[in-house]
Order: C-alpha cells, then structure tokens, then sequence
C-alpha cells in the first residue's frame, strides 16, 4: 500500500514536471519565434529578472579583476546578479554553451569569429539600440557590421605601429628626426640599425603584421564592402615584393627566424631593433627593463599612411533570457569613464572617441596607437575568412624564396571562394 | 507391436546443447543475465554509442552548433560535408594536408616505437642484468607523464637556442630552427642532392588539392621533432606489454634451439618473435589507431604550425568544429578518420595472421631432414 502510494506520487510529480516543461517550451517558443537575431527593434529584447553570466577571455588577473569590479559596480547599481567566469578557452566554452542552448549572456567576440555565429543565428543584433553609437569609432563599427547589421559594441581596439628601442636607435647615430615616413627611409634605418645578433625590424611572419605594408600600399585582401576579393591587386604584390627584398638582404626578419616567439620577444630581447605591434606590447616590455621604447607611427607606403586594427566586441547571445539587461551593462562598460579605468588597469585603448582626449594625456607615449585609428583598415570578417588568412600565413613563412605573386594568387582564389 | 515402438523409444533423443529457454529451473536466467549486463549497456549506450550516433547524424547534417543537432531546423544534406573535404577548394587541400602529414608520422612513428619498446622489453628481461627494476621505471616513466608536461619539454627541448641545438653546435653543427621549420625531410634530402623541383608528373598531378611532389615531400622537420617525441613517450608503454608477453614464453623452446647450435639472433628471430606475434598485432593496432588520432600534441604544441605541417585530421576537425562552426565537416573528418583506422587494422591483421607453414620451406625442411638421415 505504502509503495503504491509512492508510485502514485513520482507519477503525479512526473507529469507535473512533463507539463511544467511543455508549457514553459510553448511559451519560450512564442515569445522567441517572432525575433528574429538580425535588426531586432528595441521591443523585442527579452526581458526578465534572471542574473547575466559574462564570460571573457582574460589575458591575466589584472584584466579579470577589473571586469569583475565593474560589473560588479553595474550589479549593484541595477539590481540585477550578474557573474564574470573567465574562459579557459574562450571559443571552445562559448560552442558548448550555444549547442547546449544556454551560453553566457554576453562575452568577447573578435571580429573573425562574428560572422560564423551571426550566420548560425546565436548572435543578437544590438548595435542600433545603443545609447552611446554614434560615440564609437566608425572604423570599428564597420568592423562589427555584417549583412548590414552592426551587431556589437566595439569593448576596445589598437592599431599597429611602428615600435622603436630607443637605446639601440641612438647607438646607431640616429636622433628623432631620422624617424621614417616612409618605405625608403625605414628600408635605410633597418640598414643602420642591423648588427650582430640585432636585425633592424623584426615582426611576426603572418598576414597580422605584414599586412599594414599592404594597406600602406594601398592594397586589401576583401574590398571595404566584403563583396570582392582583391588579394593579387598589384599594391599587395609590391607591398610583399619589398618585404621580401628585405627579408632577403637581411635588414627585416621574421620573429621565428630569429628565435622568439612573437616581435614582442624580439623586441625585448634586443634581436630586433624595430617591430610592428599593437598597444599590447606594452604590458609585455615589463618582462625588460632595460629596454626604452619609443612608439611611432608607421612610414607611409605608395599609397600614403596605412595600418591594421584589431579589436573584441561584446557579444549577446540570441538565447539570452535578459538581453535589456545586458544590453544595459553593455553600455555601462563601453561608457568613456569605464573604458578609461579599463585602460588604467589593463591597458587596452578606448573604442569611443570622447574617451580620446583624456587617454592621450594619460599616456602620452602611446597616442600613436590611437592616431592610427584615422586610417587603420579591419582585417576582413567574411565567412571563413580566418581559413584563408590562416593558409595566407602559413605560405607567408616562406615568403623569403616564394613569388609574392603566387602566393597572392592562391589568396585570392580561396577568398573567391567565400565572398560575394 | 511393442518391438516395433522399442528401438524407436530407446534411441537417444538429440540433447538439446543448451536448456530450453522456458523451461524449469533455468526460468528468468536471461531475465536476470540482462539485469545484471543493463547498467554497462546503459552507461556504454549513452556515453559511447548515441554520441557516436549523433556525430554520425551532423556529418550528414548542415547542424550549425545552434541549439539540439536534433532539432527540426536542422537538415539532411547527404554527402556535401564529405565532398566539402574531398573534391576542390581550401577545406580539401586543408584535409589532403592534414592527411599527408599524418601518414608520415604513421609511417615513421609505429614502425619505430615497435621496434623500440621490443628491443627495451628484450633488453630489461634478460636474466643478467643488474637493477632491472630501476630501468623498467625510467623507460616507463615516460608514458605515466602528462602529454601535455612532455610537450612543453620538447618545446624548449626543440627551440632555436635550446639544448638540442646546443649539443648539435658542440659537435659543430648547426641545428634547424625546429619547431618553425616547414621543409619537409624528403625535400631536404633532395635538395641536399641538387633536386630542388620535382618532375612534371609529380607537380602537374594532384590529389585531394595536393600535388603529388608534396606529398612526398616527407615529415617536416617540425613534424619529426613531435615523431621522436611520441616514440618517446609511447615505446615506455609497449614495452611492457612486450615484457608481460616475454615473461610467458617458455624457455624450453629457446633451450631446444641452443642444442640445435642457434645463435642469439637466430633464437629471437626464429623462436621468440613469432611467439611474441599477438603481442605484436596489439601493439602495432594501438600504437596505428593513437598515431592517426594525435591531437594533445598539436593542441598544446605547434596548433598546426609551421606552415600547416604539423596539422593532422583530428585537430583539423576540432578547429573545423569548434573553431568555424562547420561541425558537418568536422564530424565528416572525424568518420573518415575512422574508416582509415578500420582498413589500416584489418590490413595488418591480414598481415600478421597465421599462415600455414608454406610448401617450399617444407621441402628444404624434408630435404635437410633427408641428408642428415643419409650422412648418420
């Protein structure tokens, strides 16, 4: 009798649960049905008293405690829970959260992940609904604009520019005025500059670094609208051609084959005299003391200035149950105030231009970084894209004896492939 | 009447080899047997069959890693994820690449570790030596460290200015830059003899995006630095499978052998070996299905680099999945992975059957037989 009782009751519990979990089906799937991900209006926000979870990709404890502290800020200020996990492995976590169905309600997106997760509908289109749009680089909105939709704010960029050991600089007899402006002039000081263990430039082998000789050039691997590929232009071929010409008389040099890791290894050992690296470097020159750097903007090709840019959005998922709330903490972190204390923690540069100002009498070294942004160009954030610039970098490796033009040819060839 | 009913009643009814299944005592056995089996069925269904199941599913599937891979949005698509990676375009010559350097690691790699552990296992069984036990641990060791830990052991083991090349420089050589060098060995070699370009037969033609000419081109030296290190760190397992397998061969044999006047060669080759031959296949079958899944190095190590030639199919798919959210091809790669490690085992397995003795080592046995017969 007693064991009939129980059975009675988990079977009464059981349908309960069954119908619970039908009806709160049938109900997610009415309010969910009619928004669609891309150029949803501000009414279409889901809304509900359910914390956020945010969940970046830090780059050490400095990052992850200054993300904490203020969304911790923001928490308490609105009422609503809200957690910071940092990622292990950013890309890997944020898949298992979308095939789970329950991803972080917002997280770091760099711009070649945007348009796999745009496609496959996980992201919510929210760049039109900011209150502070028109305060974001133009540049880095573009960069988050896919299909014609912006769907993320910029959370902070940096350009690349020219990086200069100040010490070795001067051992050479050279002074500020030899700064270069252009190709002739830096080919001349990494000339002077190459002695012994020391080569005057040294940048890393990929399509990251070497492409801002290509956009000086006038050159790009995807038209500025995405729709045509144009990676075997001549500008990209001259750009390679007089790479490689260096490469070739010694005076440039690929950080692996001087036997560091990255142009900021390089640069620290004193294997090169000159790099090409973005305001990260920065935090990694700590590891040398010794070394007094000096941040200039980069020469100016055939084609005039050019450089490249590289930055993270916020991300919303399309499965979040309180996007108004997240779209609330979005603006509260990419606020100019906010992205200045990031900027005194951690480093990164602001992404709206009223923080400008102020970052440049804060760090009055690096406004070359943030100059740059008047003429950076985004590397392209196709479909698949990364594929083919990861293809572009490993033949890159061998640029040394390869035919530019072969190379770029086979580029252009996989990007047919994925636009247009 | 009853003489013609006789025989027919004492001829022994057929015994039925196993109890009926209704019947007496034995009721409910199989009941109870699929019982006791259900919780293995269950957790192996679960965690084994219905994952394999449903990866089988998405690689036919345009699943985009949105929500359920079964969910009526997502759609059958037949066979465009296997032809996605094996007809034209960047994702095949990525497959052809990933491919390509694998079966030189296969190739270099199983060959090598068999013979590696055998030799350790023969070396660390012999009666004689002294602190068997001390060398068994440091040639296992190895195995029982984390992949990840040797990894990053080799990295610096391998790098530009590392130990390895400083040894190299003492004997006054100059060491590649390993872990960054892209020139596959084959090529090296060639080049080392003035063939810098192959023939036209081999540039002209391709396969799976690839030109013949490189796929020959051979383990970079990026990729020969990881093969020593999996020879490393998976012989110290084999070999004690090897031992276990020496341990149960009988010495009486090998005593026989040395009445008949073998040598120490001739006694392995000839009486030990070939009762090592199941040990054999298990290793070989291991060590081929690891080689063709290796992954933690990759991931941990080069993720690829340099130039795409430490890329294998495992972490192609991984990136292919988690990194572009094709899952379609990354499930695709990881069934052909599969496919490739069934036929590389039967093959083998076909190759280390039994054979029965062949008919002429039969006739030279017989003759020898005869002569010894004519001359006592």
């Amino acid at each position: 009798m007693k064991r009939h009782t129980a059975r009675t009751l988990l079977a009464t519990g059981g349908l309960a649960v069954v119908t619970a979990l039908t009806l709160t089906g049938c109900g997610q799937g009415f309010e969910e049905s009619p928004a669609p991900s891309a150029s949803a209006p501000a009414g279409e926000l889901t809304s509900s008293d359910d914390g956020l979870t945010i969940m970046i990709g830090s780059s050490g404890d400095a990052e992850t405690k200054a993300v904490q502290d203020a969304v911790a800020a923001w928490s308490a200020d609105s009422g609503v829970d809200a957690e910071v996990i940092a990622a292990t492995d950013l890309v890997q976590q944020l898949s298992q959260g979308f095939a789970a169905g329950s991803p972080p309600d917002l997280f770091y997106l760099s711009t070649d992940q945007l348009a796999s997760y745009a496609d496959n509908g996980s992201l919510q289109a929210y760049g039109d609904l900011l209150k502070n749009k028109s305060d974001f680089y133009e540049s880095l909105v573009k960069n988050f604009t896919y299909d014609g939709t912006f769907y993320c704010a910029p959370k902070d960029f940096s350009t690349l520019q020219l990086v200069i050991n100040q010490g070795l600089w001067e051992d050479a007899g050279l002074t500020d005025a030899d700064v270069p402006t252009t190709w002739d002039q830096l080919a001349s000081v990494a000339e002077k500059l190459t002695g012994g263990d020391t080569t005057g430039l040294v940048f890393g082998g990929e399509y990251a670094r070497i492409g801002v000789f290509m956009a000086q050039a006038g050159g790009r691997l995807v038209s500025e609208d995405g729709t045509t590929a144009e990676a075997n232009s001549d500008a990209n071929v001259e750009a390679l051609t007089y790479v490689q010409d260096h490469l070739k008389d010694g005076t440039f040099a690929y950080a692996a084959d001087v036997g560091a890791g990255w142009g900021g290894e390089a640069f620290g050992k004193q294997l090169g005299a000159m790099t090409i690296e973005g305001n990260w470097i920065t935090g990694a020159l700590g590891d040398y003391p010794d070394v007094k750097v000096t941040v200039a903007e980069l020469p100016a090709g055939p084609a005039g200035q050019g450089t490249l840019q590289f930055t993270n959005c916020w991300g919303m998922a399309a499965d979040s149950p309180n996007q108004q709330a997240a779209l609330d903490l979005v603006e509260y972190l990419t606020s100019a105030d906010q992205q200045l204390a990031f900027s005194k923690a951690f480093g990164p540069m602001p992404s709206v231009q009223s923080a400008a100002d102020q970052w440049k009498s804060d760090n009055p070294d690096l406004v070359a970084f943030l100059d740059g942004s008047a003429y950076a160009q985004g590397v392209p954030t196709n479909k698949g894209a990364s594929d083919v610039v990861t293809d572009f970098n490993a033949q890159l490796g061998s640029l040394k004896t390869a035919d530019p033009k072969a190379i770029l040819d086979s580029v252009q060839s996989n990007l047919e492939a994925i636009v247009g | 009447m009853s003489a013609t009913t006789t025989p027919a009643a004492t001829a022994p009814r057929p015994v039925s080899p196993r109890p009926s299944r209704s019947g007496g005592t034995r009721r409910g056995e199989a009941g109870a047997g699929w019982l006791f089996v259900s919780p293995v069925i269950l957790i192996l269904g679960t965690f084994l069959l219905v994952p394999v199941l449903m990866a089988l599913w998405v690689s036919f599937s345009d699943w985009s890693g949105r929500g359920s891979p079964l969910s009526p949005n997502v759609s059958f698509i037949g066979l465009d994820n296997y032809a996605a990676i094996t007809t034209e375009g960047l994702a095949t010559r990525d497959f052809g690449t990933a491919l390509r350097n694998n079966a030189w690691y296969v190739l270099l790699v199983v060959p090598l570790q068999t013979a590696l552990s055998l030799f350790l296992a023969v070396l660390v069984s012999r009666r004689i030596l002294r602190a068997r036990g001390f060398f068994r641990t440091a040639f296992y060791f190895p195995s029982v460290t984390s992949s990840v830990a040797i990894t990053v052991l080799w990295m610096f083991l391998f790098s530009f200015a590392g130990p390895v090349n400083a040894i190299i420089a003492w004997f006054g050589g100059e060491g590649p830059n390993w872990f960054r060098d892209p020139r596959g060995l084959v090529h090296v070699a060639l080049s080392g003899l003035g063939v810098t370009s192959g023939p036209d037969a081999l540039t002209q033609n391709t396969a799976l995006g690839l030109s013949w000419w490189d796929w020959l081109a051979g383990p970079s030296v990026a990729m020969f630095a990881l093969i020593l290190m999996a020879v490393f760190t998976t012989s110290g397992t084999f070999m004690l499978l090897f031992i276990a397998a020496l341990q149960n061969v009988g010495y009486d044999l090998t005593e026989a052998s040395m009445m008949d006047g073998a040598n120490a060669w001739q006694r392995f080759w000839r009486i030990t070996l070939p009762q090592l031959r199941p040990t054999l296949f298990t290793v070989v079958t291991l060590g081929l299905i690891g080689c063709w899944q290796v992954f933690d190095q990759i991931y941990t190590g080069t993720q690829g680099d340099p130039a795409k030639t430490t890329m294998t199919p495992a972490y192609l798919s991984y990136t292919a999945a988690f990194g572009n959210n094709n899952w379609g091809i990354g499930a695709a790669i990881a069934f052909i992975l599969f496919l490739i490690i069934i036929v590389f085992t039967i093959f083998q397995r076909w190759a280390l059957r039994d054979r029965p003795v062949s008919r002429r080592r039969i006739r030279a046995y017989q003759s020898s037989a005869q002569r010894k017969g004519a001359a006592s």
